[in-house]
Formats: C-alpha cells, sequence, structure tokens
C-alpha cells in the first residue's frame, strides 16, 4: 500500500543533522535519510544501532580456517600422504599461511556478500532517489507523513525552521 | 561551511592558534558540486593530446608483449637468457617487483583507514586501481614462466583430478604464493570495487543518459545514499581493512619463503619476510608517486592530490628505504658473524662480482637516494620527487635482481657456475608488462572516478 512521506532537502550538513535530532525528541517517525557522504554523528541522531555485519565477518572466516585445516589435513594424511623431503605427513606450522588467507579471503567475501544481501543491494537495481542530487550534494531527510494526523506538519515546520531548502510530500512504498 | 575542523590564527588579532593548524587536504573549500565536477570531468571530457600519445606509447609495448608472449608459447622459455645456474631472473624478478608495487594501495587504502588518516581520501582509489594492475602483471610472469602455460590451474587443488587423488603440495612456498596472490587480488579487487559504488551511483545520476547510464546503474547496485546503508557499508570498510591489513603483510612474506626456506647463500635468510614488506611498501609508494605526480598536473587535480599529500608519501617513502637500507646492512652483518664460508662468499661475491654494478645501483636508488626526502624542501618539490619516485622503482627492480641472480649465479660448487645475459625477450617482456601497466592505468583514469568522491566530500566538510 502507498505511504506518504515527507521529504526535506538540505544543502548543508549540520542544518540537516540538527533537524534530524530536533525531529527525533518531537517522536516524528524518520524513514531514513539520504547523503552523498557518510554523516558523523547521523547514526547517533537517528539512533540507528551498530551493525551486526562484523559476526558474519567472525562466522566467515572460522569457517574459512577450519575448512583450510581440514582440507590440508585430509589432503596431507589421508587421502596421498606423499612423503617430501621426509617432511612429516602433518606439517601443521606449514599449513599455517593457506589457513590464513583462506581466513580472510572467506571471511571477507562472506561479510560483502551478507553487506549486499541485507543492504538489499544487486546488479541493475532501479535507484530509488527521494530528490535528485542526494547522490551530489544535497541531504534529504525522509519521514513517515500519515494523511489526517498531526506528524506531517510538526515536521515540516522543524525542517523548515532547520534550514531546509524545500519540503516535498511524497507517495510510496516504504 | 566549516573549515574541516582547521585552527588557524585569527589574522586581525594575531592571537596564537589553540592547536597546530592541522593540514589541508584540499585547497581551497570548494563546494559538494564543484568536487563531483571536478572528479567526474577527465572522464566527461574527451582525452587530451598527452593521454592519447601515453596511451600509443603504452599500447605499442601491449602489442610487443603479445607478441612476445605468442613466441614464448611456440618456442619455450629457451628463448630467455636462463641456464642450468641462472634458472629464475628476469621472470621471477618482475614478478616480485610487480607483487610489491602493489602494496602501497593496500597500505593505503586499509592500513591507513585504520589509523584514521585522512590524507588517504584523495589517493587511496588509484593506488588501489595500481594494486589491481600490479597484481595482473605480476600474476602474468609464473604464468608464463611455466612453460606449459595451458596445464597452469594444476597449481590450484580441484578435484576430480586426472592425476588420481594426488593434490598439491601445500608444505611448498610456491603453493602458498598461489594462495596468497589470489585471496590478495581477489579482496583487493572486492575493497576497491565496493569503494567505489557510492561514486559510481554518483556517475549514474549525472550521465544524462545510453550507454554510460546503463553501465554505471548496474554497476552501482541500486545505490542511493540510504544512511542506514551508509552506516553498514562503513563497518564493512573497517572490516575488509581489517582483514586487508594482516593480508598486506603477509603476501610479501610468503613471496619471500619462495626464497627463505630454500639452501641457496644469500637467501636462506629469516630477515626475509619483514625486509621484504618494507622494500615492497617502498616501491609501491615510488610507484604512486611516478604515477599520481604525472596525473595530477595532466588531469589538472592539483586542488585535490596536493602537495601535502606528496608530502606525508614521501615520509613513508624515507621510513621504508631507510628499513630497506637498514636490512641490507644487516644482511651484510650477519653474513660475517654467521661463519658460514657459502654466506661470506655470496655477499663478498654481491659487492665485488661481476654483478657487482647492480648491486652499487642498488645501493645509490634505495640507500641513499631517498636520504634527500629529510629535508622539508625535497619532500615538496615536485620534480624532485619525481626523479625520486623514478630511482626507487629502479632500486627496487635492481633489489630483485641482485637478490635472485647473484644468488643463483655463483651457488655452492664452482662447477655450477654460470653468468645470466638477458635476451632481447627478456627485456622486451619487461618494457610490454610496462606498457600493460599503464595502458590499463590510463584507461583506468578516462573510465572511472579516480579520485574517490565521496570520500573527498566528508574530509571537505570535517
Amino acid at each position: 500500500m502507498a505511504e506518504r512521506f515527507l521529504v526535506g532537502s538540505f544543502s548543508e550538513p549540520g542544518p540537516m543533522l540538527a533537524a534530524v535530532a530536533t525531529l527525533r525528541s518531537a517522536g516524528v517517525a524518520i524513514h531514513d535519510v539520504f547523503a552523498p557522504y557518510p554523516v558523523h554523528g547521523l547514526d547517533q541522531a537517528m539512533g540507528i544501532r551498530r551493525s551486526r555485519l562484523p559476526f558474519v565477518t567472525l562466522l566467515a572466516g572460522l569457517g574459512g580456517l577450519c575448512f583450510a585445516l581440514v582440507f590440508q589435513y585430509y589432503t596431507a594424511v589421508f587421502d596421498w600422504p606423499l612423503d617430501v623431503g621426509g617432511k612429516p605427513e602433518n606439517s601443521t606450522l606449514a599449513f599455517v599461511p593457506v589457513c590464513f588467507e583462506l581466513t580472510v579471503l572467506i571471511g571477507g567475501l562472506g561479510t560483502v556478500g551478507a553487506f549486499l544481501l541485507r543492504a538489499r543491494l544487486f546488479p541493475g537495481k532501479p535507484e530509488q532517489l527521494p530528490v535528485l542530487g542526494v547522490t551530489n550534494n544535497v541531504f534529504a531527510v525522509v519521514t513517515h507523513a500519515p494523511a489526517g494526523g498531526n506528524e506531517g506538519p510538526l515536521a515540516r515546520r522543524i525542517m523548515l525552521e532547520n534550514g531546509a531548502d524545500e519540503v516535498d510530500e511524497r507517495e510510496g512504498e516504504s | 561551511m566549516s573549515a574541516g575542523g582547521i585552527h588557524t590564527s585569527d589574522p586581525t588579532t594575531g592571537a596564537a592558534p589553540d592547536t597546530l593548524p592541522a593540514t589541508r587536504w584540499i585547497e581551497g573549500t570548494p563546494s559538494l558540486h564543484r568536487i563531483t565536477s571536478d572528479i567526474s570531468r577527465p572522464m566527461e571530457a574527451k582525452p587530451g593530446r598527452g593521454w592519447w600519445i601515453c596511451f600509443a606509447l603504452a599500447s605499442a609495448a601491449v602489442l610487443n608483449l603479445l607478441g612476445m608472449v605468442g613466441y614464448l608459447f611456440a618456442k619455450g622459455i629457451g628463448i630467455w637468457g636462463l641456464n642450468n645456474a641462472v634458472g629464475w631472473a628476469f621472470d621471477i624478478t618482475n614478478f616480485v617487483f610487480w607483487i610489491g608495487i602493489g602494496h602501497a594501495g593496500t597500505l593505503i587504502s586499509a592500513i591507513l583507514l585504520l589509523f584514521r588518516q585522512k590524507w588517504r581520501t584523495s589517493i587511496n582509489r588509484s593506488a588501489e586501481a595500481m594494486t589491481i594492475f600490479a597484481v595482473m602483471c605480476a600474476g602474468l610472469f609464473p604464468l608464463i614462466h611455466m612453460g606449459r602455460p595451458w596445464d597452469a590451474f594444476f597449481i590450484f587443488p580441484y578435484f576430480p583430478n586426472q592425476r588420481g587423488p594426488l593434490w598439491v603440495n601445500f608444505r611448498s612456498p610456491l603453493v602458498w604464493d598461489v594462495f596468497a596472490i589470489s585471496t590478495y587480488f581477489t579482496i583487493s579487487l572486492v575493497f576497491w570495487y565496493l569503494g567505489m559504488i557510492p561514486d559510481l551511483a554518483t556517475l549514474r545520476d549525472r550521465a544524462v543518459g545510453g550507454i554510460k547510464k546503463f553501465v554505471f546503474r548496474i554497476l552501482s547496485l541500486g545505490w542511493n545514499g540510504s544512511q542506514r546503508t551508509w552506516s553498514r557499508y562503513e563497518i564493512v570498510s573497517l572490516v575488509l581493512a581489517a582483514l586487508a591489513t594482516p593480508l598486506v603483510l603477509s603476501v610479501h612474506s610468503i613471496v619471500s619463503t619462495d626464497f627463505a626456506t630454500s639452501l641457496v647463500p644469500g637467501w636462506h635468510t629469516t630477515i626475509f619476510p619483514p625486509y621484504f614488506v618494507a622494500g615492497a611498501i617502498y616501491s609501491g609508494f615510488g610507484m604512486v608517486l611516478t604515477l599520481l605526480i604525472i596525473t595530477r598536473q595532466t588531469m589538472h587535480l592539483e586542488r585535490y592530490i596536493t602537495v601535502n599529500h606528496l608530502e606525508a608519501m614521501a615520509k613513508v617513502t624515507l621510513l621504508t628505504g631507510s628499513l630497506v637500507g637498514y636490512a641490507y646492512a644487516t644482511e651484510f652483518f650477519n653474513a660475517w658473524y654467521s661463519g658460514n664460508v657459502h654466506e661470506r662468499f655470496h655477499f663478498i661475491n654481491r659487492a665485488t662480482g661481476p654483478y657487482a654494478w647492480c648491486f652499487y645501483l642498488m645501493v645509490l636508488c634505495n640507500v641513499l637516494t631517498p636520504q634527500v626526502l629529510w629535508w622539508k624542501r625535497a619532500r615538496r618539490s615536485v620534480p624532485l620527487l619525481f626523479v625520486v619516485s623514478i630511482l626507487v622503482n629502479v632500486g627496487m627492480w635492481f633489489e630483485r635482481f641482485v637478490i635472485i641472480v647473484v644468488g643463483l649465479h655463483r651457488n655452492f660448487l664452482p662447477s655450477a657456475w654460470g653468468m645470466f645475459y638477458p635476451t632481447v625477450f627478456d627485456i622486451g617482456i619487461l618494457v610490454g608488462v610496462f606498457g600493460l601497466f599503464f595502458s590499463l592505468f590510463l584507461l583506468f583514469i578516462r573510465a572511472l572516478p579516480m579520485i574517490a568522491m565521496w570520500e573527498v566530500k566528508g574530509v571537505s566538510n570535517g
């Protein structure tokens, strides 16, 4: 179902940050904020929780490590034990470099994969920009503005008071 | 707009500043739109004559490379100057050289990110691109050195294979190399691409239509600058940087074990991993300086790649160059102190033998040249830095040549001694790979944003 949103455009990050903080303290539900670069302090102002993606790194990295260890042990000790210069079949120390590399490789790729899935980014996805220029020089604050409620007018007033260049009403899927 | 958190004294009262003035990483205070336009300009305008001349030269070298590698595949590696005494020479020298070149990119993008060094923002994108192209150039050499390049995939463990359940030997540093370099290449490529997604979205929104918009739309993955995505994005960048930091130290350490785990005098030494890593970063910064000095002048990006950036890079070059010089001295000291006759002979031969001129050229370029960077004026002189950066690269190429060829040509048995003389194919392939590297870099600066716009915007606003 189509929902109503209010989109406030700012040309400076400072006023946008102040508007977001005021909106949140006034109890207005902020849908999202769009910016050409990550603005420091915006996460706290919006109340965004710290991402749990590093846990994916930990799990994927441990997976890579275990795979490398088991695979090297299996091939060198069980499947085809080969005498190379009289070295022990289970040369654990010699397995360390490959274990390290696969930890990094699978940990890194797993993290990026999880990020793309979580952020729903995929090749060819049509861009949904609240206003043109959010990837260039515009900061846009998007709040929920249900019809008939007083959230919309309140949010509009706060954004204009904090220096929004423009506040528009839009309809769209959340 | 604030001046990016920069504290300066009040010019009217002359009052002392609270803190030392912070270094400025952008000249002036360009608007966000201006930053986008300035950095997009080289991609949107037609290339100038300078670009075409460079590209023509580089492409000619690539054609030469293709011809020579084709001939190499037809005839075998006997067309090189290799012989029974010196079985590794230009090929492996080039391999180690190019792997080393890549290290500056990862250091700038990963280690400096963890240390929150703002000066990385203008140079990280092109340094990362350089890493990727350098690793591609490096990877070519083990491949063409194999003699049967069509069987190159044997170095990867895969199943089922035609050799029964026979696997690669995981105790061999050459296999570690395969894993180290594949991982390094993959993670560097992912890091580079991930860092570029917001800028690709900027370019998508600037493109008026046609193929450009279509390609950027696919590559930018629907990025729209949402803060929820930015928040996760920054965490992922930090995680990747944390993973890439030990990676940058491990890659050249593992490359050095190709030599250090052997018994050849001059190779069999525990100092190699840190010594190679320092050398790699040193040579990498030499190449970044060369490339950035050329591109900032020809693309008119002096506003973003400032003399302050060049000075910061010169300081890293001085530090790592001095570490390399210290490592050279340690090698000689240990050869004497160990009392091992073979080690002693090797180092006396290195300094007085038939390849002594290579050794002295290496010392001149790697030990003496960077010492000029102790002077601030030298660090801020663009022409001087350019000359230093070229000498660094010459010196580091010769370092690998000295280690490899001088190590092999007079080994334990005098009856097995020999000399290596490069053939036209050795030299042609060396030149051709430089052509490949520069062609890729020249195409990169035309097709993709060579400065990370979003990162520069973040720095410009403090």
